[in-house]
């Protein structure tokens, strides 16, 4: 379960943002790993007669997924968790070599008040490791600017083929606690 | 070292593609790509040269995009080892134009020939069959091979697998370009898709 930080973020509705955004983007494949933070936009997509969540085994999986939607016509958003970042980071290389448009939206832990320490070290590093990449990298941590940077995200990936992460910060999504 | 009853790469990979019509060949990181390019160079095939472990997962997402449209992935043993996970991807999806051809030839040849896990353990066969494609199967021949050819062209018949076991003798290297963004662009011209 998840334990929201901020009072204001207690009823989310950002993945029904999230979700708008994509859809006004034409976005038609989903990869993702199961993550509770997108519990709420996989099921739209899931849900979604035009959009094809897609379940992978690793993260990295997405990436090579979006260059083959790309060759085929077809836009796509990897939605991942921070210690998934890790899991990508060879395939990455295909972005700047194949030029294709990557977004991708991560929901982060190892941060704002993570109980968990294994969780720290990458979610720590996620943002150096997309900038390594050549990935730019946008933040949301609150649900009322996540309209404006998931436009913002999509618009300079999609028409500027801008490879871009938007990190929804733990703060966003609530720290992750676990009651016995 | 060479084996006189194991199918040669070269020959499996120009019947693959012979009569190929609209079929979009996407070719693993090492001696596959190759292959291709040897069998002709064609706006339609994705070469790489890099990204390895990631074939079959480009063919799951053109093959998504494109439901009409035979996908071929043409790989190695070890760029498919490498990208096991991906086997069980395509067996939720099951797009059935999509058809996934190794060359097995149990070795790294790119590297000095080391051995894959294939020699000795795994039954990419059987790893295939177990993720939920169903169209299995193992080829000693060139018979199959032809028969395989045919049915990458039924676009409502896949996901189809077949592991076939070759001959691991090097060859002469025969490069396409590498320039992946070439690649890319010159397959979305070939269906139609404008630049940005």
């Amino acid at each position: 379960m998840h334990a929201h930080a901020d009072a204001a973020d207690t009823a989310p509705n950002w993945p029904d943002d999230i979700f708008a955004t994509l859809q006004r983007f034409d976005v038609r494949q989903v990869p993702y790993v199961p993550d509770a933070g997108h519990s709420k936009l996989i099921q739209r997509v899931l849900d979604s007669s035009t959009m094809r969540g897609i379940p992978l085994t690793t993260e990295e999986e997405g990436v090579a997924l979006l260059a083959g939607a790309w060759a085929g016509g077809q836009r796509g958003v990897l939605l991942m968790q921070s210690s998934g970042v890790g899991n990508c980071i060879n395939m990455l290389s295909l972005i700047p070599i194949l030029r294709f448009p990557f977004l991708t939206l991560v929901t982060m832990r190892g941060e704002w008040g993570e109980f968990n320490p294994w969780q720290v070290p990458m979610g720590s590093t996620t943002q150096g490791v997309f900038e390594l990449s050549g990935v730019q990298v946008l933040r949301a941590s609150h649900a009322a600017e996540v309209p404006a940077v998931l436009e913002a995200a999509a618009s300079q990936a999609y028409n500027a083929l801008t490879p871009t992460a938007v990190l929804l910060s733990q703060r966003l999504i609530g720290a992750k606690v676990f009651t016995k | 070292m060479s084996k006189a009853n194991l199918l040669d790469r070269r020959q499996v990979v120009s019947t693959l593609l012979a009569n190929r019509k609209d079929v979009v060949a996407i070719g693993g990181l090492g001696a596959s790509t190759n292959d291709m390019c040897a069998a002709g160079d064609h706006a339609r095939n994705f070469y790489l040269w890099g990204g390895m472990g990631g074939a079959a997962m480009i063919g799951l997402g053109l093959a998504l995009a494109q439901p009409k449209l035979p996908v071929l992935v043409i790989t190695g043993d070890g760029e498919m080892l490498m990208g096991l996970g991906s086997l069980a991807t395509i067996g939720l999806q099951k797009p059935a134009n999509l058809s996934i051809a190794v060359l097995d030839n149990e070795a790294y040849g790119e590297t000095g020939g080391q051995t894959s896990h294939t020699s000795a353990a795994a039954d990419l066969v059987g790893v295939a069959k177990a993720c939920g494609i169903k169209d299995s199967q193992s080829i000693t021949t060139m018979a199959e091979v032809e028969a395989f050819a045919k049915a990458v062209h039924d676009v409502s018949a896949g996901p189809r697998f077949a592991n076939m076991k070759i001959d691991s003798a090097s060859l002469e290297r025969i490069l396409p370009t590498r320039d992946g963004t070439y690649i890319l662009n010159r397959i979305r011209g070939d269906l139609g898709f404008q630049p940005i």
